[in-house]
């Protein structure tokens, strides 16, 4: 062989092998960041009762109480509101955009939600803090603006751009042929969309719903900031409680490692690691049942 | 974080050896030109956040009259710093509450840096200049909801403080609500500067702040009649205080001693604590 194939043959090795460095590396690192986490927060339940943890609301650890249901729920239902708003008005935002707006509008909208996206968390935090807060307190008349619908309703508007450009991805990729079909049998343009191209497109829809719904769940600065974080169970959208990353972020600075308080905060990011995971988990499935469709 | 540890671990025995290669200049009280050919070494501390600021005056000047000496400080919060100490990861644990009781039997030796004195704080629209200590008991146990019980306007009390593992919320507890419990109708905010700012936009709403961080943005309250200032504090008058205190395991040696010696002269206190909110130790009656 001539040299030149030779170096040819090594640079290419080296490649492969560079790939195969990063790949790995990843994966270490997501097993580390897993293990770690659990033998952490797993820890927890040698002082605590998983039944505690899970379903006690009292959250006192001066005195070894650990229930973190309050957190739990705070979290579930912080995000079940925010897409119970955000969610509609996303996929809404992508249906114009993919199907009704004129070009020039959606050149400027398009690089507009990818830039809303990469807005920082804080930066909603602040404004929920400074502009949300008193207003919810004074628009209805609560003592403190702090709260479950503050919350909400910030989250809704930070999920808006996740939902938006994948719902759009998902209603660009239904074929035209349907769509033409549909209105050469007399279908309105409303019919078309509302029977026709949001069915087709409903993997992709849920995809995105759920993964604004994981952005949610885990958003942390933005809630930490407007939320309240009271260790207690919300029984009002006005009152302010405390979700699990909120809690997290609040007390870590504080808790020594190791202590049995520490761990159930590893605990809890642990939860939280979970609850994204069978979030992924859920989408792989429904992407897996659209390629088996088509 | 557990490489932090093992970094901290290795830190230690450098520690460890620099200290036995200082550790013959180890007599009481020198004055300050002849430590200042002596001392060398690390110092690693760690701990209380409050304390930091001052802390970090302290080493800068503290490099000045010593130069062969490093100092690395960070924070971590006051149990972290307690937990650390007795685990001799670092040398100092700086910490402003007392010593947990699982710390107790680890042979930490205590000194007393300063004396951080608490306001409390209400909304601007509240009325009422002072509470009695009784009347403070009840607002924070959630005994009292409304103003006008305290002989403010008929508003409600909304309380916004610090999350449990805060050594500002452990000292109200010890020395306000003396074994009564917080109610956990509260809003909890992360810091001093982020509570001042929810009182500030809360109407009704009371907290409390170490001084350093009142402004005018809020009200300060007095307390069983007594303003606060330094000098109430120096007599005993306000008692709303706790200590910031240094934490070392068995008593404080070499370079450790001279800086722990160092940040709490009259000469380093009465220039810089009560610049940073702070009651100068020398002042108070320990």
């Amino acid at each position: 062989m001539k040299k030149y194939d030779l170096d040819r043959l090594r640079n290419e090795k080296l490649a492969k092998n560079i790939l195969l460095c990063s790949a790995a590396f990843l994966t270490v690192v997501i097993i580390a960041l897993i293990v770690f986490m659990g033998q952490q927060g797993l820890q927890t339940f040698t002082d605590v009762s998983p039944f505690e943890f899970f379903f006690s609301t009292k959250w006192n650890p001066d005195n070894g109480q650990y229930g973190a249901f309050s957190f739990i729920f705070g979290s579930l239902l912080v995000t079940f509101l925010a897409i119970l708003v955000g969610g509609p008005i996303g996929v809404m935002g992508a249906v114009f955009m993919a199907k009704l707006a004129p070009k020039w509008v959606c050149e400027i909208m398009k690089p507009a939600v990818n830039l809303y996206m990469a807005i920082p968390s804080v930066v909603y935090g602040f404004i929920g803090l400074t502009v949300v807060v008193p207003a919810v307190r004074e628009y209805f008349g609560v003592p403190v603006g702090f709260g479950i619908l503050t919350a909400s309703f910030i989250l809704s508007i930070m999920i808006l751009p996740t939902v938006i450009s994948i719902s759009t991805d998902a209603l660009l990729s239904v074929p035209k042929m349907l769509e033409e079909g549909s209105v050469a049998l007399g279908a309105t343009y409303w019919q078309t969309i509302w029977h026709i191209v949001l069915p087709a497109a409903k993997p992709g829809i849920v995809t995105a719903i759920i993964l604004g719904m994981a952005r949610a769940i885990g958003e942390t600065m933005a809630v930490q900031m407007v939320i309240g974080n009271t260790p207690r169970l919300a029984d009002s959208l006005f009152s302010p409680t405390s979700t699990l990353p909120s809690e997290i972020v609040v007390e870590m600075g504080n808790t020594p490692f190791g202590s049995t308080w520490g761990n159930a905060l590893f605990l809890m990011a642990l939860v939280l690691l979970l609850i994204s995971l069978i979030m992924i988990l859920v989408v792989r499935k429904i992407s897996a049942k659209k390629a088996v469709e088509a | 974080m557990k490489s932090f540890f093992k970094k901290a671990t290795v830190m230690a025995l450098t520690l460890a050896v620099g200290m036995s290669l200082v550790a013959g200049c180890g007599s009481d009280k020198k004055d300050d030109k002849a430590a200042s050919t002596k001392v060398e070494g690390k110092i690693s501390a760690s701990g209380s956040t409050a304390l930091l600021p001052l802390l970090k005056v302290g080493q800068e000047e503290f490099y000045k009259k010593h130069d062969k000496v490093t100092i690395n400080l960070s924070g971590g919060g006051s149990f972290t710093g307690q937990k650390q100490v007795a685990a001799g990861s670092v040398d100092i644990g700086n910490s402003d509450v007392a010593l947990g009781a699982d710390f107790k039997d680890k042979g930490l030796v205590e000194t007393k840096l300063v004396g951080i004195p608490f306001v409390f704080i209400a909304n601007k629209d509240v009325p009422v200049d002072n509470l009695s200590a009784q009347q403070y008991v009840d607002i924070l146990t959630g005994k009292i909801k409304n103003w006008k019980e305290v002989g403010g306007k008929d508003q409600q009390i909304t309380l916004v403080h610090r999350a449990k593992s805060s050594g500002s919320r452990a000292t109200i507890a010890d020395v306000v609500l003396k074994g009564a419990e917080f109610t956990d109708a509260a809003v909890i905010q992360d810091s001093n500067g982020a509570v001042r700012s929810a009182i500030a936009t809360t109407p009704g709403a009371i907290g409390y702040v170490d001084a350093a961080y009142v402004d005018s943005s809020v009200k300060a309250l007095s307390y069983d009649g007594v303003k606060y200032s330094i000098a109430a504090v120096v007599d005993g008058k306000y008692p709303v205080y706790t200590f910031g205190r240094m934490f070392t395991k068995g008593e404080p040696k070499g370079a450790v001693k001279a800086f722990i010696d160092y940040v709490t002269s009259a000469e380093f206190q009465n220039v810089n604590a009560e610049k940073q909110g702070f009651v100068p130790i020398t002042k108070m009656k320990k």
